[in-house]
């Protein structure tokens, strides 16, 4: 069992404007856990300090105070021991655009972590590449290798960057809001495919959205963050269905949803069917 | 315009120019959103009248390239004044193409290659759009259907004041205003689209996402327009954000009674705030409902597709993500 533990992390930038300098707290005593098989979900504002979460995981931030703990070891900050901890933590970012580079093939992409963490020789490279491939549904993996990535839609690259953090067999995954560059059609399907992974692999997940509506189904408890503070967490549903903070009820009410809609609730009653679940509807890709 | 005004809503209602005596209760009421929702898109106080105010019929653009693509196939619809016509599709359907197409933005390699664009003029005249050119075309734009870009969070020039972008405007299309003149209007646009005047003098990158949206809003309202068309506003903003924006502009329509050709991949937020949503795919309009007929009785296939991909917020589909992958697992 793999546990990442964040024991009150504060992270503070500080801002230089002319000669004047002043300091911005990003993380204000954040706490928490990821365990192999959960999935914490951080959602939040713009600005509310959820990817300075991620940064801090994945060192390329450090928190000005407090620690970061992996199996109740403090994390390895440099060299071997850095390469060591790279090995079980890994990150998906936003972007499929700019997180692939344009020159390198998806062969190179996978390829280079495998290499870089020992878990191929050069033999081996291209049947492991294929794999992780396979894995990630893209088939057939043979021609994918070879392809650019100007030449997959969005969301086959996310599923290249998702094969590409799997690589060097990771224990925890980071995964800073994997879809919302997404094509609303794909982005199911790319969500379905890291819940998969995340119950085969046993992974510590951390999801990080603005989505609420995704943490709810996606984790299995949610951080709600506020100007770099947690001022909700608990089980999922609890802090969908039963939101305890001013900030929480703010952010459900402000998220698109006809289901609560008083217009189409309205329209259900004078039509006299109940509110459609399209999801119910939905053809599995 | 000297003295502080506490509330944006007291000058909406002190301004000439709105028809509306129940505006500043509108505005009031802002924050509960079920309220404005649907104050704004029914019932007998709605703009929403069955005078048209464009007529798109057999609209096909095509980019000429080799081979040619059909970007937009026969587009038909009719938009009436102030109704607000979402257009729903995923990327590269040809969304962007057609709002581009109806006010010939359009660049070379693409070309309208059949149908026509009325305009019905407040006056009374009908204006063939795809017929204009050079001086009556530049007069046309702006004035009559203005537009706001995607990505508009980053169209404002970043070497200019918001002061000089909004003056712009005015002495491209409104030579004969003074100075004067110029900058009491920009700061009254300022106001109604709730950002503080005083801030008329700031640079693109001193202001939030959400005010860089409010400011290019407030300059597509800058020549009261009779159609707006919004290449997704809000995709690059959070969700509060988000929905104050969409709550400026329900709210602005209310005010000024300009038709919103709003265009997202966001069907949940489409189905709040449209009259009317065209769902397109592949470059034609597969289903033009209302937005309570789309939601209730989806007709082709996709809409329910496009429907089935929002997970629900409360609903009772708690389990679906979870039963998606056993199911993938057992395969």
């Amino acid at each position: 069992m793999t546990t990442l533990t964040a024991q009150n992390i504060h992270k503070t930038y500080t801002l230089r404007n002319g000669l004047r300098f002043s300091k911005l707290q990003a993380v204000k005593d954040v706490s928490f856990e990821l365990t192999a098989g959960r999935t914490v979900a951080l959602v939040g504002q713009s600005g509310s300090g959820k990817s300075t979460i991620a940064k801090l995981l994945m060192q390329l931030e450090h928190p000005t105070s407090g620690q970061l703990l992996l199996d109740g070891r403090p994390i390895g900050r440099r060299g071997a021991a850095l390469t060591a901890y790279r090995d079980d933590v890994q990150m998906v970012f936003q972007d499929p655009f700019a997180s692939l580079n344009p020159f390198h093939s998806i062969g190179h992409h996978l390829r280079r972590p495998l290499l870089l963490h020992g878990k191929a020789t050069a033999k081996t490279v291209d049947a492991r590449a294929a794999e992780l491939l396979e894995r990630v549904n893209l088939s057939p993996a043979a021609s994918f290798l070879e392809r650019r990535p100007h030449e997959l839609s969005g969301g086959q690259r996310q599923r290249v960057a998702i094969a590409r953090a799997l690589a060097p067999g990771p224990k925890v995954l980071v995964a800073d809001e994997p879809v919302s560059m997404l094509d609303v059609s794909v982005r199911l399907g790319v969500l379905n495919l890291l819940a998969r992974l995340q119950r085969e692999e046993q992974l510590a997940m951390l999801y990080i959205t603005h989505d609420l509506a995704t943490a709810r189904h996606f984790s299995d408890e949610i951080l709600v963050m506020y100007k770099g503070e947690v001022v909700e967490r608990g089980a999922a549903d609890d802090v969908i269905l039963n939101p305890q903070a001013e900030f929480t009820r703010t952010l459900l009410k402000a998220a698109p949803e006809p289901g609560t809609n008083q217009r189409f609730l309205a329209e259900a009653r004078r039509r006299g069917v109940p509110m459609p679940d399209h999801l119910a509807h939905r053809e599995d890709q | 315009m000297s003295t502080p005004t506490p509330d944006p809503a007291s000058a909406a209602a002190a301004d000439p120019a709105q028809h509306h005596p129940s505006a500043a209760d509108l505005a009031a009421s802002a924050a509960n959103r079920e309220l404005v929702d649907i104050e704004h898109l029914r019932g007998d106080d709605s703009p929403l009248s069955q005078e048209p105010v464009l007529t798109v019929s057999d609209l096909s653009i095509e980019y000429q390239v080799d081979p040619p693509v059909r970007a937009v196939r026969s587009a038909s619809f009719q938009l009436r004044r102030g109704e607000v016509l979402g257009l729903a599709g995923e990327s590269g359907c040809g969304k962007t193409t057609l709002a581009y197409g109806l006010n010939q933005l359009h660049r070379p390699p693409a070309r309208i290659v059949e149908g026509s664009v009325t305009f019905h003029g407040q006056d009374g005249h009908d204006v063939d759009v795809l017929g204009l050119h050079g001086a009556d075309l530049r007069a046309f734009h702006w004035s009559r259907i203005a537009m706001v870009f995607q990505g508009a969070m980053n169209s404002l020039n970043p070497v200019i004041s918001v002061r000089a972008q909004l003056d712009d405007v005015f002495t491209t299309h409104r030579p004969e205003m003074s100075k004067a003149e110029r900058l009491s209007r920009s700061r009254e646009l300022l106001d109604l689209v709730g950002v503080d005047p005083d801030r008329i003098g700031a640079f693109a990158h001193e202001l939030s996402g959400g005010m860089r949206q409010r400011v290019m809003i407030a300059m597509a309202l800058a020549l009261d327009p009779e159609l707006m068309i919004m290449d997704e506003p809000t995709t690059a903003l959070d969700v509060v954000v988000q929905r104050e924006i969409l709550q400026e502009i329900l709210r602005l329509r209310h005010e000024l009674g300009f038709a919103v050709i709003f265009i997202t991949h966001d069907l949940p937020m489409l189905l709040e705030i449209s009259d009317r949503i065209a769902v397109m795919r592949a470059g034609q309009i597969v289903e033009l409902e209302t937005a309570e007929e789309l939601y209730f009785a989806p007709k082709h296939p996709y809409t329910r597709k496009l429907l089935g991909s929002f997970p629900s917020l409360t609903g009772d589909a708690g389990d679906f993500i979870r039963a998606g992958y056993s199911d993938e697992e057992t395969r």
